[in-house]
């Protein structure tokens, strides 16, 4: 269960991982979902199997096509994902204090966020393999941690985890840690900043404002 | 927030105007209690980096020939992979040792030098292991979160790393000069190009992107310090 790249060069410096991993959080992100009665480590692999064949097979991905890559994401992934509790995940402290509406708000943009962001490096993942690591968990856990770790030729491992947790539509993920690095958790400083600055509305003003900003890019 | 008594007049003066800037709104977080400089030196590493060195490194992604690409990035990785192999050891970890020790071997000896990374190919994973890491197993604290333009993000104990990293070399002994320069600035521009995708999620991804490849980078050198095995966070969702 060894790790990432991260050391390199002598006058370099040791940001290296970051590529190695910012990159594999797109990929893990994506090579998710799930099946109402399946076992969550089934699911996992089942989804990201699907989806990598996908990004190996289909050509418009390939190309570049986003409205292609983004079809494939709503359909294969996006189900298998719970985006209340990842923003509440991000949000941390605050996510108590804010009402309802102001979570739906808030989910929407995150959400919108994270495909955006992620979508972007989904077809940068062909060369791969992934390692599924067997369950460790009891038969009735309604929170469990699915393991896998994607190999590439010339590169350390990188351990991808996906939390999942069991709801009445089946297991759903609502967290992906690569190399270490919660896709979710890594927002909290952000978010806390931005809370104490203007409140859950300026969060929700400053996600808003970052995803108008970037659509068109 | 005051400066301390012992703060150097010459970093005083790069980060004043970040100073003055952050304190309003900025609480002093433990792990990082230079941020007001810090930020200021990230200021400096985006345009230092944006202007110079992302594209020179986008240049060599996009004419250079995959094949040749791959073979510098292999060369390099087999220094690393040595590199790793003396901090298993360092560490007390022969095993892992013994399979980094064997993919330089394998590389060196029948991978044209390294350029052919057939240990990978033969399925011997590759390790990472470094000096900062080894000082982290031996018990030196963290320190202060660092980030220094070009170099990028590092702590106390990560950079005292990379300066053992550093003197060891084998790139360094070189005594041809010319030589020695080309391939500092090959290893600088190999790993500045295996940074570029990250640098697009950053960019696409982060309300505050100093905060962001702060806690990235933190985060994954836990990762890295406990094997793939850190301790939990503290989950302060409720």
């Amino acid at each position: 269960m060894k790790v990432t790249t991260i050391s390199r060069r002598p006058a370099a410096m040791p940001g290296a991982g970051l590529a190695v991993w910012l990159c594999a959080l797109a990929f893990a992100f994506f090579a998710l979902p799930a099946l109402a009665q399946e076992a969550p480590d089934a699911l996992v692999k089942r989804v990201s199997q699907e989806v990598l064949q996908i990004i190996k097979a289909d050509p418009k991905v390939q190309a570049g096509d986003q409205a292609r890559i983004r079809e494939v994401i709503e359909t294969k992934l996006l189900p298998y994902f719970d985006f209340e509790r990842m923003t509440a995940l991000a949000t941390g402290r605050g996510w108590r204090s804010a009402t309802p509406e102001q979570k739906t708000r808030l989910t929407a943009e995150f959400k919108t966020l994270l495909v955006r962001t992620y979508s972007g490096a989904l077809n940068q993942y062909r060369d791969q393999t992934i390692d599924y690591k067997s369950l460790r968990a009891d038969p009735g856990a309604t929170e469990v941690t699915v393991r896998t770790e994607v190999v590439r030729s010339g590169q350390a491992p990188v351990q991808i985890d996906y939390g999942m947790e069991k709801t009445p539509s089946g297991w759903k993920a609502y967290d992906v840690v690569v190399g270490g690095i919660s896709l979710v958790t890594n927002y909290r400083d952000e978010f806390n900043s931005q809370i104490q600055r203007g409140g859950i509305d300026g969060l929700i003003k400053t996600l808003a404002a970052k995803n108008a900003g970037g659509a068109s890019k | 927030m005051t400066v301390p008594r012992w703060f150097p007049r010459s970093l005083a003066a790069l980060g004043i105007a970040a100073l003055l800037a952050g304190c309003a709104a900025t609480p002093m977080r433990a792990d990082d209690p230079f941020e007001p400089m810090n930020r200021a030196s990230y200021k400096v590493h985006e345009v230092v980096d944006g202007h110079f060195v992302k594209p020179i490194a986008q240049v060599y992604v996009d004419y250079t020939p995959r094949i040749v690409q791959k073979a510098i990035s292999n060369f390099f990785g087999n220094i690393d992979d040595a590199i790793s192999a003396i901090n298993d050891f360092l560490q007390g970890k022969p095993d892992k040792g013994g399979n980094d020790l064997g993919r330089v071997l394998l590389n060196t000896g029948f991978g044209v030098g390294g350029l052919i990374d057939i240990a990978s190919e033969a399925g011997i994973p590759k390790g990472n292991e470094d000096f900062g890491q080894t000082l982290g197993v031996w018990g030196l604290p963290q320190g202060p979160y660092l980030f220094i333009p070009v170099f990028g993000p590092t702590t106390v104990r990560d950079g005292t790393g990379w300066l053992i990293r550093y003197s060891i070399g084998p790139v360094g002994y070189i005594p041809d000069v010319p030589v020695r320069n080309t391939l500092y600035g090959l290893g600088g521009l190999d790993m500045r190009a295996s940074l570029l995708p990250a640098d697009k999620l950053v960019e696409e991804g982060a309300l505050d992107p100093y905060a962001f490849i702060r806690r990235a980078y933190l985060q994954h050198r836990l990762y890295l310090l406990y094997d793939g095995k850190p301790p939990p966070e503290k989950d302060d969702e409720k």
